[in-house]
């Protein structure tokens, strides 16, 4: 155990590519944590998933053991918070468990919105923050006048922001004393009652469930009964230990200590984010606050390309969850698309992490119907049924539409950091979404907005389109405000006069022949030419509202085929064949995976 | 059926944009040595095919119009010592037209060639440039008269569909081409092929190909007017006079077996497929210390013979005897071929069935390579 005068825990704040990964590297490096042999590159994001969109899913941490110039030995803690909007709660317990955090800014690129966003929410959580000027060796580095932007922008003080370069090793040294100096030291106190905060946990296919723990008081230690005050549970402490970054087991984590336990548990389920653990004998009796329980908002069917890959597609669903207790899932069968699963989960990104680790790691071809949120319906009696109130999250189980009262969907209070540059442009963005302006601020070259916004507008591509209108500098972040009325309607898809289940949604009265127009363009570009044309069309109940034609191909036959080409052309059938096989069929026509999900894109509007 | 020999000639003054052919440009070439390594290629295959039929042999390339008509003898001379000759057997060569190489068109005749295929590719001289020929069109009609004069049989070859080509254009071209009166007639509608200089033209958008629709409408027309004309398409790209038909070809398109000798030639017999060195001096030296080119060879497995089969077959008009096929490879018909998806196709009018015949309707010819896709049995594909 260390004395808490001797502990620091902090994150880095950074915009994607300013040098986050790099500078984490570099100070396990430095303090000795790995030998230059065992650092594959980037250490921090472990999943191939992370490393390729540069996003961190889970949160993890690195001890550090730094002796600083005064003599004194520190143990730093290195939090890498997740850092999607999407994972904005597990964000929120990451930063609960630390002091203070390092702002990386890129000596030649600036303060971005982005980094704004996350160390406005670094300061809500009264973090100290140690600037760090990084790439200052770069030739178009301007640190003078990024620090001028710091205080100007951020408001902070940056005359003693320490100039580095991950990349080559520059200022790592004063970095470490800047933490040590700056950031305070965790309060707590031993003798209190075991409070420790559940940060975040994951399943490991030797250990069960491992948990990474803040403690707040008291100490934690193997052998010990402790209690999960949210989620109800008791369990025997059976690991107690820190990664440096290789895992290492510990006596003890004392009181503002971050690390990891294990106690046997088979499902992260049973291990909530922003739970409180405590001992079973004389613990505490009020758990820390800022627990939330995590409700998936984006709900998806997920179904198996060949209808034999179901029971596959279960298991490695079932194995998914063990490490990812935020997506839900149950059987869903469908007319068209057979067997299958839907699914819940926290946002469009978790879903499309979750789909592309099914066919990445489990090598599944699957189809991911139209994601929904969830809508609430008062129904009028009819003559079999009884007037009643029901949850949809499926617009298949969408109810006939004489029966319904009152719909209602989710909304969302969204707050976007932007460069004022792109400012008309998503205010357009928000207003074309059914968006309603809340506020508009401008900070420096920066305007804060906020809109109340349906979920329903956003779960689609709402974030994608915010990225690509600002270029990648608007930031997003929202919360649930709760259920309103709205005039809502069921769109129909039709593929060759067949409805195709998975491209039904529901919408908005007001924007549906837009959509439907929007669909139908789209699937015109998706769906390859077939021997024959096939009408596409977007239908609500009966009525046509939108609709194109997808000509038959006119030609395509290989000119020469000879002796020498068969082996060739052969090739090209089976891939021709192959290709055909990973596609869905309705009324003939067969239908490209990615067009599904491709086809919701509202694109460039 | 009696087998084909195809012997590939890999050498050309200059490579076409177009032409993804196994051709290579040298500054001097030994014939001593390729007459040599040629000659034992062949034995090699003589062996392994055994003492049969010889329907056909085809000297293709690269130009083997280059080759010297002494060589071109001593190949046919030894093939007939190796197998025994069809009473009407067909010795094809493909030839350049230029001056240069019909003036060798006599000594070719008695080396024993007698039917010839000119690579015309078109009778318009801005064209012609854009193909990247060496010839100009009056040069390639002179040639064209001079080999119906020594050869009892002519096809020669266009290349059509364009950059800018419009079906007027093409219809005179076409009209002007039927006037020569050979009883056979190639036409290929441009294709861009990998690897070639006009692949990487065509990508930076130096010229851009007739869409889609015009290329239908030009295919079209193309059997029409060939039909009239009393050339009728036996094949996708191939007309003849009834009994003109390239015996040698049809042997392709029937996966009859054919013995392919060369570098970079393919050849299938007895369910063994056979390529040989693609490179000229890698195939020297495979054919001088091994005493044959091959590179690679393999036996199919039947489903994926049928497969080749069927995809040979359907290029002909006559089409295929679908349970004869499956026969032939000891598979049912329905594996051969997706008995619903052909339903399908027979209702959209792109194949026809009569009795055991399934052949492919000039609407579908246009887009066989779909009908392949949609109409080939499910267990063919599952080759390695």
């Amino acid at each position: 155990m260390t004395e808490l005068g001797n502990i620091r825990n902090f994150s880095i704040i950074a915009h994607i590519d300013h040098g986050k990964s790099t500078l984490a590297d570099r100070l396990i490096q430095f303090t000795g944590g790995l030998t230059e042999r065992e650092m594959s590159a980037q250490v921090l994001d472990n999943m191939d998933i992370e490393k390729e969109r540069g996003i961190t899913i889970k949160a993890q941490t690195v001890r550090l053991n730094y002796t600083a110039k005064n003599g004194e030995t520190y143990e730093l803690n290195l939090m890498d918070t997740p850092g999607h909007v999407d994972f904005a709660y597990e964000v929120s317990r990451s930063l609960a468990a630390c002091e203070g955090a390092l702002l990386v800014v890129d000596a030649a690129q600036g303060v971005e919105a982005q980094t704004l966003a996350n160390v406005y929410q670094s300061i809500e959580h009264d973090h100290e923050i140690v600037p760090v000027i990084n790439k200052i060796d770069l030739p178009a580095a301007e640190p003078e006048q990024v620090k001028t932007e710091i205080e100007d922008i951020i408001g902070i003080d940056a005359s003693e922001a320490v100039l580095a370069s991950a990349k080559s090793g520059i200022g790592i040294e004063e970095i470490l004393e800047q933490i040590v100096a700056k950031i305070p030291p965790p309060a707590g106190d031993r003798d209190a009652p075991l409070k420790a905060m559940l940060v975040d946990s994951w399943y490991d296919p030797y250990l069960g469930v491992v948990i990474l723990v803040r403690v707040m008081d008291g100490a934690i230690k193997k052998g010990l009964n402790v209690k999960f005050m949210q989620g109800g549970t008791e369990h025997l402490i059976d690991r107690v230990g820190c990664f440096t970054p290789k895992r290492t087991d510990l006596p003890e984590l004392g009181p503002g200590e971050i690390g990891f336990i294990t106690a046997q548990i088979k499902e992260v389920e049973q291990a909530k984010v922003g739970d409180t653990i405590t001992t079973v004998k004389n613990g505490a009796t009020k758990a820390l606050a800022g627990y939330k329980e995590v409700q998936p908002v984006v709900f998806c069917g997920l179904f198996p390309v060949d209808a034999n890959d179901f029971d596959k597609l279960r298991e490695s669903i079932g194995k998914l969850r063990l490490n990812d207790a935020s997506f839900s899932f149950e059987m869903e069968s469908s007319a068209a698309l057979g067997f299958g699963f839907r699914c819940g989960f926290l946002g469009l990104l978790h879903l499309e992490i979750i789909q592309e680790r099914l066919s990445r790691e489990y090598d599944l071809d699957l189809i991911t119907t139209a994601p929904s949120v969830v809508y609430r319906i008062d129904l009028a009696a009819s003559r079999t049924d009884e007037a009643r109130e029901i949850y949809l999250h499926n617009p298949a189980d969408y109810p006939d539409q004489n029966r319904i009262k009152v719909i209602e969907e989710p909304w969302i209070k969204a707050t976007i950091y932007t460069p004022d540059e792109y400012l008309g442009s998503i205010l357009k963005l928000c207003q074309d979404r059914r968006g309603v302006q809340i506020n508009l601020t401008y900070v420096g070259g920066r305007a804060q907005v906020t809109y109340e916004l349906p979920l329903n507008e956003v779960v689609f591509d709402f974030y994608d389109r915010l990225k690509s209108i600002s270029r990648g500098y608007a930031s997003f972040d929202y919360e649930q405000i709760g259920l309103r009325e709205g005039d809502l309607v069921k769109m129909s898809i039709l593929v060759n006069n067949e409805p195709v289940d998975a491209l039904s949604m529901i919408v908005h009265r007001g924007v549906a022949e837009e959509r439907g127009r929007g669909m139908c363009e789209r699937l015109k570009d998706l769906i390859p030419r077939h021997l024959f044309k096939i009408p596409i069309q977007a239908a609500i109940g009966g009525k046509v509202i939108a609709r194109e034609t997808i000509s038959a191909m006119r030609k395509d036959v290989t000119a020469k085929c000879y002796g020498g080409d068969i082996t060739r052309k052969k090739k090209l059938l089976e891939k021709q064949k192959k290709g055909k096989a990973r596609m869905r069929e309705y009324g003939n026509v067969s239908i490209p995976q990615e067009a599904f999900i491709a086809a919701l894109r509202m694109g460039e509007e | 059926m009696a087998l084909a020999l195809y012997i590939h000639w890999p050498f050309c003054l200059k490579k076409c944009p177009y032409c993804d052919f196994n051709s290579h440009v040298r500054a001097e070439v030994d014939t001593g040595i390729w007459e040599q390594a040629l000659l034992a290629d062949m034995a090699f295959e003589a062996e392994v095919t055994g003492r049969q039929q010889l329907g056909s042999i085809f000297f293709g390339g690269g130009t083997p119009s280059l080759m010297p008509p002494a060589l071109v003898e001593k190949l046919i001379r030894r093939a007939s010592e190796l197998w025994d000759f069809a009473p009407d057997i067909e010795i094809t060569l493909e030839a350049n037209p230029s001056s240069v190489e019909a003036a060798r068109f006599a000594d070719l005749a008695v080396a024993g060639i007698n039917r010839t295929s000119l690579g015309l590719q078109s009778l318009d001289d801005k064209a012609l440039k854009f193909l990247g020929r060496l010839h100009d069109a009056s040069e390639g009609i002179a040639a064209l008269e001079v080999a119906q004069n020594h050869f009892d049989r002519v096809s020669f070859d266009l290349i059509y569909a364009r950059p800018e080509q419009t079906m007027a254009q093409w219809q005179s071209e076409l009209g002007t081409a039927l006037a020569f009166g050979t009883g056979h007639l190639s036409l290929y509608q441009l294709t861009i092929e990998p690897g070639t200089r006009f692949a990487t033209d065509f990508r930076q958008g130096k010229f851009q190909l007739p869409d889609e629709d015009l290329a239908s409408d030009l295919y079209a027309m193309t059997r029409t007017r060939t039909r009239t004309a009393g050339l009728p398409a036996y094949e996708i790209s191939n007309h003849a006079r009834p009994g003109e038909e390239s015996r040698h070809n049809l042997t392709y398109w029937h996966y009859g077996d054919y013995a392919g000798i060369g570098p970079g030639a393919h050849g299938r017999r007895g369910g063994v497929a056979t390529q040989r060195h693609r490179k000229p001096e890698n195939y020297l030296k495979a054919a001088t210390d091994q005493g044959h080119g091959i590179s690679e060879e393999r036996t199919l497995p039947p489903p994926e013979q049928a497969a080749e089969a069927l995809m040979m077959g359907l290029r002909l008009a006559e089409g295929i005897d679908a349970p004869a096929l499956a026969r032939r490879f000891g598979l049912r018909e329905g594996s051969v071929v997706d008995q619903a998806r052909a339903d399908l196709c027979t209702k959209l009018g792109l194949i026809a069935r009569e009795g055991d015949r399934l052949r492919v309707t000039g609407r579908g010819m246009v887009v066989l390579d779909s009908v392949l896709a949609e109409i080939a049995g499910p267990d063919l594909m599952d080759t390695p």
